[in-house]
This record gives C-alpha cells, structure tokens and sequence, in this order.
C-alpha cells in the first residue's frame, strides 16, 4: 500500500515535468527557428561574396581516440597542429569521438556554434553514413576524410585524401632485414583486411628483398585497440627468439614499449614514436599529413574549393609527395643500413624501384604477381590484396 | 488518496539524496576546473548553454539519452527482483545482430545478397520489416539475458559475473559474423554486413534530427514503470525481490519470474541495439559497440532503478555527454573530462545509497503511544474490508471461507 501511495505523485509530477520540457522544447524551437535563419544566410552569402575575406578559415578535426595515442590520431593531430600555425586558420578539435550518432552532432556542432565551414572528421568509420549525411545538410560546407570512399555520385562537398604505406614500409622491413641478429621478425596487426595487408606485404618484401630466407611470424589480435592483447603478443614473439616487431594497430605504444621492456628492436607505425623507445626503435613509417592539410588550406584560401571543381575529390600519395616519412633512425641503426634507406628511397621517389614488382608469391606457395609484372602503388588491383607474402607464418583467415 | 507525512518524507528522500548527490559530484568537478585553471562557472553555464538551453541543444541531448533509457531498463528491471545484470552491452549487440539479420532477410531473402539481387528487394512493406526487426531484436536481447536469468535460478551461477562475460561473448560473436559469414565483401576496410536499403531505415521523427528510438524508450521506460508497480506480476517480482525465501514459500513461481524479468530486460537493450541499426548505421559493424551498455548501468543505478527517473537520468546524462564538446572546445580542457564528470556523479550516487535513513529530517515521528480509535485512523481498511465481505456474501450464498463463525454471523448482515 504505501508504495502505491509513494508512487502517485512522482508519477503526475514526472508527467508534468515531462509535459513542462516538452512546452519548453516547443517553445524554444520558436526561438531558434527565428535567431537560425538569419545566421545561415550570413555565413552562405559570407562564403560565397568573399573567399579571402578577414575571416579566419575555421577547420574542424574529430577524433575517434586520444590525440596523444601514439597512433593514428596523433598523427592527424600533428597535422591538425601544423596547420593551425599558418595565418588566417583557426582550428577547433575534437577528441574520442565515437562513431555513432554523436560524431554527427559534433559536426553539426562545430558548423554551428563554430562557424567551421572546413571539416576533418579523420576515423575511417565517420564517413558511412555519419559525413554522409551531414554532408547533404551543409552543401557549403567541404569535408575532407581520410581514406578513398569518395565516388562519383556522393555529394560534391565530400573529398578524400589518403597517404599509401606501402613504400615506407617496403624500406622499414629493409632496415628490419638489416638489423635482425636472428633472422625472425614479427608483426602485431588488428585485422587482416586489405590496408593491414598493405602494411604487412611490403614489409617482409622489403626483408626479403635484403635477406631472402628471413621469415616473420604474425599476430592478429583481432580489433584495433586491445592493449593486453598487444602486449601478450608482443610478449609471445620475444619469447619466440624474435628480435624486430612491427605493428599496425591504433596505437602502437604498448607493443613498442613491450618489445623495448624485452631488449628487441621494434619498427613503429603512423607517427614518430622514438622517445618510447630510445634503444630498440629502429624507424618506421610516419604520416605527413600536415602536408596535405597545408595544400588543402592554400587552395581554399585561393578560392578554390570541392564544388567548384577547385580541388580534386581524391588526393593520394606517398614518398614523393611527401604525405609519408620515415621516423628517425633510432642508434641501433647501422651507417650502412641508414644508406641504404635513403638509396632505396631515392630510387623509388624517381620510379626505378617499385615495391609490388613480380614475381610475388602468397605464403602458400600461389604466384600473385607473375614475373614481368608490376604494380604501380596506386594500382586498383591492390586495393583486392586479401593474402599474406611469402615468407609471413600466419593465415589471413 | 491523501499522503501520509511518512511518505512525503520518504519521498523527500528519495528526490533530495540523488539531488545532493549531484549536487556534491558538481562542486568536486568544479575544484577540479578551478585547479585546471578554469571557471567552475564558466563551465557550468556552458555545459548548460549546449545541452539544455534551446530546442537545438536538447535535441543533442535527447538524441544521446534515446539508447541509454532502453539500455538502463535492462539492469533496472531485474534489480527489483534484486538481481544484478550488467550484460547491457551484449544484449544490445545481440538485439542488433538480430535485428540486421531479420531486415536483411525480409528484404533481400539472404543475409548475403548475390549482387544482381540487390536491385530487386523482395517487397516486404516498411511497416512488416521495421516491426520483424524490433521482434527480432528483442528476442534476441532477451534470450541472451534469459540466458544470465536461467543460469542464475536453475544452475546458481552469479548473474553479474555471467552476464558480464557474455558482454564478451556477444562482442566476439559481432566481430566473427561481420568479419566472416555475414561480411559484405564491399566493405573491405571496416567490416561490416551488408547494408539496409534505404526504404527499411527508421528515419527521424519529422523536423527534429531525433530518431524514433526515443520513443521506443519513452514508452518503454513507462510500460516496465507500469509493469513493475501495478501488475500483479510486478508485485510478485518485487516480492520475490524483497525476500525470495518468503517468495517460494508464498508459492510464487520465482523462477519464471527470474527469467521473464530477465528476457524482458534484455528485450528492452536488444531494441537498442535494433535501433542502432535500424536509425543510426543502418548495418551492423563494430561501431555498434559505442559504450550504450555500460552507461545504461550507470543511469540505472543513478535512478535507483524507477524506469520513469530513468527518463530524466538519461536526459542529464545524455546533455553531460552533449556537453563534451563545448569542453573541449571553448575550453580546451582534455577528452576525457567529461567522463570524468560522469565517473564523479556515479560515485557520489552510489556513496549516497548508504545515507537513506541517516537524516532525522526524513524520519517518521515515532508513532504516538495510544493509537485512537482504529476506525477512525484508518476508515479506508475497514471500510474496504466490509465492502468485500459484502459483495462476497452476494455473490455467493456461502459465507466467505477464510471469515471467522463470528464475522459469518448474520447478525453482521444488519
């Protein structure tokens, strides 16, 4: 009985308080729905009159983690920071953003509140259906994204750059080569779906284009960011007498300060990770993606912009154009080794090297790349790469 | 039905603790701005500003409370009959593979469409589908916390634990299927199954930028409220609840009870997870696991599991998440201090739990020591005791079998 009685009044009082936000809802969208419109026509008319205005250009970036992860969003951050040194760019940032509804409102929220008209939203996983459809909303404002969905057909205000891995870590997997005192390497990957593949390949092609019987174990710990995981694979290898670890995971600061705990050498990923690892960090593929942000920033402020035709929908690139870079070398790097990278890279910036060059097998013995055959890195045909090279222990499946 | 002063201060408990508690979580976030440099002020107003103070704003808000009040509803419902689920996350994943695997059957005939398929969808209305899927889903939400419930009452195994780890279980099965049997080969970089068509999308309710689960949990979070306190099952629930000895001794079916509770439990974060599909990705992938399960608990316990503050719960909840942003924007102050803030309210509710019953204020006065006349302090009991003694003697021409000789008497009749 007295529950019964306890409960009647929070009832009608949640009700009326349920009524009393929804008339206050109801009325505050009277408000807005007048204050909005006369913004929106400002900024359109503002974007359109003026492109080099006094204006600074605000650019947004989103991040799906920590922007100090050692990782992928560090790198973009790195960019992001870059390019907020340059004059008339102001940017605003926004860290662990899931992929959900909510990176939808922080793109609407950095449009509104901000007045971003320049959108970085920088986790592969933003872009079905989140920039999508906020992209039809805001036709004056461009999104750029980093991978290369951008198809002919999706709204016109939606760009993709992209920096291909391939190259750095064809000659990271030489210096691995080089510097190997067992002859194994290792590698830490999340999931082998077709970049992983393109991460993994050309870095036992680089070792084996040094030393042609090496062999490298890998591990996949099946999701992006599994910290123990890492380490228990990272363990796991050591413990196997190998003695250079690379990986591809979001952050790849658990197995590099893993493998530096065991003594081995290790090989990093997408930023420049030599401080957490003073001794053992060999090199590594890093992103510049400050580069391609700068370009996009000269552009826009030329005038220049996605819907007219301005800037190209796709933007790729690698060692030439400078959207990738090897991390320093760290002191377990001979002088030898540190020659030869640069060589090789030479070489392949001016084309006399190529990374997909055949005869490349699978690991299970099938000729993927006939001899007489190569692939440029932007070739379509490797976007289908779903099998490990020979000389990689593990399966794909 | 007037009040008794004892429960206007039981009420006033139960509203004014989880208040303070808030209010204290507050002032402990609020040192911690000041020593980052910030006004507590400052940021008080701006995490009011974007999440509360316009229509724009509380559509963020609501927009983020939507899943959390379906997936709180999966630890409320059982912790009335004094269980204690945490499997909210896998109910939800579960909800929304069987939610995707429901809608891409009905419109394609095939989890997995041959591509010359994809054009010809089999016709099935919108209405048929989003409801198989809402079915699907919840049944699969409800059989994977089922499971916890059936494990718990016949095989004793501790449902928090057990519903914990199949959290895992479920996410393992997610990342398998996506990754594998049900994989849309087009999607290469981020697993996924293949995607809904258009037509099969639950869209937003018009001119908001809310999708429908909003409603689903606003309806919900009222029926289980409806459920728990004025149904005879509900009452059999919470009796079990209180003391589930006395329970089977009273011969109430607690088993059943453990796990219909628990499948309903598990209904309510499965359509979670349908709508997760449904509205917002529209496939199922790994951004299904976005943390809905894990901050449903904490807006359970912040209700003291009443489905209807669950409402509220998920509202301030949801305008604290909205207000992320602005922190780290205006204020430049780390990604992680919103969590913060959410860690420090659920602390200080669950510290606060130990405080009911500690103020004198919201206590009974001792009752007075001569009770007066019972029929005129409580004329409602007799009254009604009189009533059904009446209406079960016209009903049926024996007196009434549990009455006493003496209340049979027909002198009573006069």
């Amino acid at each position: 009985m007295s529950t019964r009685k306890y409960l009647y009044i929070p009832r009608r009082q949640v009700i009326r308080g349920l009524l009393a936000t929804a008339a206050f809802g109801a009325t505050s969208k009277l408000w807005t729905g007048c204050a909005s419109t006369p913004s929106d026509t400002q900024a359109g008319a503002g974007g359109e009159a003026s492109p080099v205005s006094d204006k600074p250009l605000v650019m947004g970036f989103i991040y799906v983690g920590a922007k100090d992860d050692y990782g992928w969003n560090q790198a973009q951050a790195m960019g992001a920071a870059e390019v907020a040194k340059l004059s008339g760019v102001k940017i605003v940032e926004q860290a662990s953003v899931p992929e959900t509804k909510e990176v939808q409102e922080v793109m609407r929220n950095m449009i509104e509140q901000d007045g971003a008209t320049i959108l970085f939203p920088t986790s592969f996983g933003y872009f079905d259906p989140h920039i999508l459809q906020v992209a039809k909303d805001y036709p004056e404002v461009q999104f750029f994204h980093a991978g290369t969905l951008w198809k002919e057909g999706l709204p016109d205000n939606i760009g993709s750059y992209f920096a291909l891995v391939d190259e750095g870590q064809f000659i990271a997997g030489r210096v691995a080569a080089m510097t190997s005192k067992t002859g194994k390497l290792g590698f830490v990957a999340a999931k082998p779906i077709n970049p992983v593949l393109r991460n993994i390949n050309p870095f036992i092609l680089g070792a084996r284009s040094v030393k042609p019987d090496i062999k490298m174990q890998v591990i996949f710990t099946g999701d992006w960011s599994l910290p123990v995981k890492e380490a228990e694979a990272t363990n796991s290898l050591a413990d196997q007498g190998i003695d250079v670890v690379a990986m591809h995971v979001d952050s790849p600061k658990v197995v590099i300060e893993t493998a530096e705990k065991r003594g081995i050498y290790s090989s990093g990923f997408h930023a420049a990770q030599n401080d957490l690892a003073p001794k053992g960090y060999l090199t590594g593929t890093a992103y510049k993606w400050g580069t391609i942000f700068k370009n996009y920033v000269e552009m826009i402020q030329g005038g220049k912009t996605l819907m007219n035709g301005g800037i190209p929908h796709q933007v790729i690139g690698s060692l030439k154009e400078g959207y990738i870079e090897l991390a320093p070398f760290g002191p377990a790097v001979s002088e030898e080794a540190k020659k030869d990278a640069e060589d090789v890279k030479a070489k392949i910036i001016d084309g006399s090297m190529m990374v997909y060059k055949g005869v490349v097998k699978d690991n299970t013995g099938n000729v993927e790349i006939p001899a007489g055959t190569a692939y440029k890195i932007t070739d379509p045909k490797l976007t289908q790469i779903d099998w490990l090279a020979e000389g990689v222990i593990g399966k794909t499946s | 039905m007037a009040l008794s002063r004892s429960n206007w201060r039981s009420m006033a408990e139960a509203i004014a603790i989880p208040i303070g508690a808030i209010l204290v979580a507050m002032v402990l976030f609020g040192i911690f701005c000041a020593f980052y440099g910030k006004n507590p002020f400052a940021i008080y107003a701006s995490i009011y500003k974007s999440a509360f103070s316009n229509w724009r704003a509380f559509q963020g808000s609501l927009l983020r409370a939507a899943p959390l009040m379906l997936t709180a509803l999966c630890t409320a419902l059982p912790a009335r009959l004094g269980l204690m689920i945490i499997g909210n996350e896998g109910a939800l994943v579960m909800g929304a593979l069987g939610a995707i695997t429901a809608g891409l059957l009905l419109s394609y005939g095939s989890v997995l469409p041959p591509p010359e398929q994809v054009q010809n969808l089999l016709g099935v209305p919108p209405v048929v589908v989003m409801l198989a899927m809402a079915l699907a889903g919840m049944a699969a939400g409800g059989i994977w916390i089922g499971i916890a419930g059936a494990l718990r009452h016949y095989r004793a195994v501790n449902e928090t634990i057990s519903s914990l780890l199949m959290n895992y279980i479920a996410i393992a099965l997610l990342n398998h299927l996506v990754e594998g049997p049900m994989k849309d080969p087009a999607s290469l970089n981020k697993p996924s199954t293949f995607p809904l068509p258009e037509i099969y999308k639950l869209g937003n309710i018009p001119s908001t930028r809310i999708h429908y689960g909003l409603i689903f949990g606003l309806i919900l979070c009222i029926v289980a409220y409806f459920l728990i306190q004025h149904t005879t099952f509900g009452f059999a629930a919470r009796t079990a609840g209180g003391n589930v000895k006395a329970a089977r001794v009273a011969g109430l079916p607690v088993g059943k009870l453990t796990v219909t509770i628990c499948f309903l439990a598990g209904a309510c974060a499965g359509l979670a997870g349908m709508v997760e599909v449904a509205a917002v990705q529209g496939q199922a992938n790994a951004s299904i696991v976005a943390g809905y399960g894990y901050a449903g608990i904490l807006v359970a316990f912040v209700a003291r599991y009443n489905p209807l503050a669950a409402i509220l719960v998920s509202i301030l909840l949801g305008g604290i998440v909205a207000s992320g942003g602005a922190l780290q924007r205006t204020f430049g102050m780390p990604d992680a201090t919103v969590l913060l803030f959410q860690g420090l309210v659920f602390i200080v509710v669950l510290y606060s739990e130990s405080l009911y019953g500690r103020f004198p204020i919201f206590k009974d006065k001792p009752p007075e020591p001569a009770p007066p006349n019972p029929l005129h302090s409580s004329p409602c009991i007799s009254l009604g005791v009189a009533e059904k003694q009446d209406k079960l003697k016209r009903t049926s021409k024996h007196p009434a079998p549990f009455s006493s000789p003496d209340s049979a008497t027909p002198k009573f009749e006069v």
